[in-house]
């Protein structure tokens, strides 16, 4: 007798039942891009908001031509400019409350500046005389992230910490379209979806890494239906009309806020400048294609609007040039004093104390600065 | 009065009861990682930590090292002391970017306002029968990384002094367990644990004078029998149990060797590259007078690390030691 035998005959049974996890739907990204200015819904945004975006958007396209500028003067290694992309890194900024933390890429030097933090603070690591200017707690603004997406699982550790801690505060990561193929773009939303942490993510898809167009990154209906596979809400926006980022990322803010969880956002926008000041992006794209954006430009979108239903002036735009032109000039005034980074700083901070091998290696460095200071008669950033 | 019985602990249970007594004087110490709630994680060093504390302090993640990391580095960022598990060395490697990238960097970017006292656990070392990827050697990778500190622990009471000083340091730790020292037990009483040496300091493990072995981690126990075998041979063998790869203590590993003017290192990890190189040419640049013979190394061969069949050929053994020493120009002492 076999042991199938004793134990009498197999009879198959139906495994237990299988049940989605959950509809949907719900989390799928509209068709199309979400829209305001230019639309019925314009008429209802609060037209004190729209006029602080303007000024900000102004401010921020200000901003870009003068650290593109002062690249050029040999100011700033390098600058990743955002010109075209004024609408997300403004709204980004302005859709936080104070208490909550902005997680930005190297390429949004403007919302870190759109949320407070000091201009000429947040180009140290573009002028390279450290790798970060700025105290993080000051604005709740992390530091810029070069290593792409490596920032976003960071967002949601901070947005689960604070949830732990019983603080309604909110984490917003930012991320680009190239970024969201790497892995720790997938480790992000899984964990920020799985633990249900108060995080945002706008991804703006500005339609090249470096020079890798959209169609070789992903074969995805759009970068907002990715949210779908973690199981949070994708949403879709146009990201050169500052009303409608403002008001999606907001959306998505009071969501999590009340413990709703993440929501990632795609918004659609253009890079106009070349990567950086570094990059030739005529081996990649043709000028049509640039032409068609600037006649989709974000600062002459929302303009446009506020001067069609009469909530700005000339004297309102030209007060927002003026304060603009103010901002760019005490850039220039400051950008173009020499910084003095001191060597002997290198040796601080790489741990809470220090090591035998970092003392000795110190007096290292101080003994060839003075041996320096000797010969040359000048002080190289003091023998502290 | 009660008397406490003194029993024998083992390394995994010293370092379970190191975790504990962290999360209880500390609220902000929170445990994350595969398997490390419910299960208690495949080697058990975090069994009852969840039932204790609650899922929230001790949370089993979705599988994925890089996310474990970067969440504990916003975690840290605001305020907590995150103790993170690897489960194994291998599967540590998808965590080396956010660990170089960013928790070695963090303190020294901000300059100094956002430290990250982050520990990362990292089960390492071979001898266990472990198939492909369990028994690597990783810690040359993290010693070549400024800003961490690279702690491994060779004894019960290490294991859990060792533990808390790297959960209560305000730098990134990252914590190497000797995966085949989990079970080795010693007399250990968890109500009463003994001090260790401080972050940083090698301890001798054995006096002896006729030269030094300097060791960690798995190696230690196979350099003690060594030292015991090379008795017959007339060798007064010292061991010197480093403890801390980074920072490196040069001055008690100098006073060794001076005081022998012999040494070998040794350890699992490859010789090429490996941290014996390094350790060596710090010997030879501090001691060079003192030695009666060039520093050598005994370590694992320079292949990917062998399928368990295999593994007892390429462990440094007391064998393999005991060559080294011989090999220590003897002849000159005449």
């Amino acid at each position: 007798m076999t042991v199938l035998e004793q134990r009498g005959a197999y009879r198959p049974s139906p495994p237990p039942a299988w049940q989605p996890r959950m509809d949907p739907a719900p989390l799928l990204p509209d068709a199309e891009p979400y829209r305001v200015l230019g639309t019925e819904a314009a008429g209802e945004a609060d037209p004190d908001l729209l006029r602080r975006l303007h000024a900000q958007l102004v401010r921020g396209r200000r901003y870009n031509t003068q650290a593109t500028a002062l690249t050029k003067q040999g100011r700033l290694a390098v600058y990743p400019s955002s010109t075209g992309q004024e609408a997300c890194e403004v709204a980004a900024a302005l859709a936080l409350e104070e208490r909550d933390w902005l997680f930005p890429s190297y390429r949004d030097t403007l919302a870190v500046v759109a949320r407070g933090v000091d201009p000429v603070a947040a180009l140290t690591l573009l002028r390279g005389d450290w790798h970060h200017g700025y105290d993080p707690h000051e604005h709740r603004v992390a530091p810029l992230s070069t290593p792409l997406a490596t920032q976003l699982p960071h967002a949601v550790g901070l947005a689960h910490a604070a949830r732990l801690k019983g603080d309604d505060v909110v984490a917003l990561a930012m991320v680009g379209d190239g970024g969201t193929s790497e892995g720790d773009f997938h480790e992000a939303l899984n964990f920020a979806a799985v633990w249900q942490a108060p995080v945002v993510f706008l991804v703006q898809n500005n339609g090249f890494a470096i020079s890798v167009p959209l169609a070789k990154q992903t074969a995805a209906p759009s970068l907002a239906h990715k949210a779908v596979g973690y199981g949070m809400p994708g949403r879709l926006v146009d990201g050169n009309d500052a009303a409608a980022v403002h008001e999606v990322l907001a959306d998505a803010v009071r969501h999590a806020r009340a413990g709703g969880g993440p929501t990632l956002v795609e918004a659609v926008t253009y890079r106009i400048d070349a990567h950086t000041n570094a990059d030739d992006a005529t081996r990649y794209r043709g000028d049509a294609e640039i032409e068609a954006w600037r006649a989709h430009d974000p600062v002459q979108l929302l303009e446009r609007e506020l001067t069609g239903r009469g909530l700005l002036d000339e004297a309102a735009i030209e007060a927002a040039r003026q304060d603009a032109e103010e901002m760019a000039a005490d850039l220039r005034e400051r950008m173009n004093r020499d910084p003095e980074p001191h060597p002997m700083d290198l040796f601080d901070h790489v741990y809470a104390g220090t090591t035998s091998q970092l003392r000795e290696q110190r007096a290292l460095l101080r003994a060839e600065l003075e041996a320096e200071h000797e010969r040359h008669g000048e002080p190289e950033g003091g023998a502290r | 009065m009660t008397t406490v019985a003194v029993k024998p602990a083992t390394m995994a249970q010293a370092l379970t009861r190191a975790m504990r007594d962290a999360m209880a004087a500390d609220p902000t110490v929170h445990v994350l990682g595969e398997d490390v709630g419910t299960l208690g994680g495949v080697f058990r060093v975090t069994d009852g930590l969840a039932k204790e504390f609650g899922e929230d302090r001790c949370t089993d993640t979705p599988l994925a090292e890089a996310g474990i990391l970067g969440t504990a580095v916003g975690m840290a960022m605001y305020g907590l002391r995150p103790v993170v598990e690897m489960q194994f060395d291998a599967f540590a490697y998808p965590a080396l970017e956010q660990l170089i990238s960013h928790v070695s960097r963090m303190r020294n970017r901000t300059r100094g306002r956002v430290p990250l006292p982050i520990t990362v656990r990292v089960p390492y070392g071979g001898g266990i029968g472990g198939v492909e990827h369990h028994s690597d050697s990783s810690e040359a990778y993290y010693m070549a990384t400024p800003g961490l500190h690279v702690l491994t622990p060779a004894t019960v009471a290490d294991a859990y002094g060792m533990l808390r000083q790297a959960i209560a340091s305000d730098d990134p730790v990252v914590f190497l367990e000797p995966k085949r020292l989990y079970w080795s037990k010693d007399t250990w009483n968890p109500e009463q644990p003994t001090e260790v040496e401080p972050v940083g300091r090698a301890v001798v493990r054995r006096p002896g004078t006729s030269a030094t072995l300097l060791t960690y981690g798995p190696s230690l126990p196979v350099c003690l029998e060594a030292a015991e075998a090379a008795r017959a041979e007339g060798w007064d063998l010292e061991v010197l149990d480093l403890r801390s790869l980074v920072p490196f203590d040069d001055e008690t590993v100098c006073a060794a060797v001076r005081r022998t003017g012999r040494a070998v290192v040794v350890h699992e990890s490859t010789g090429f590259g490996g941290p014996g190189g390094e350790i060596a040419a710090r010997v030879t640049e501090r001691c060079f007078h003192h030695l009666e013979a060039p520093v050598l190394r005994v370590a694992g061969f320079d292949i990917p690390y062998p399928p368990p069949m295999l593994e007892r050929h390429h462990l440094p053994g007391v064998d393999r030691v005991l060559d080294a020493v011989a090999r220590l120009q003897w002849e000159a002492e005449g």
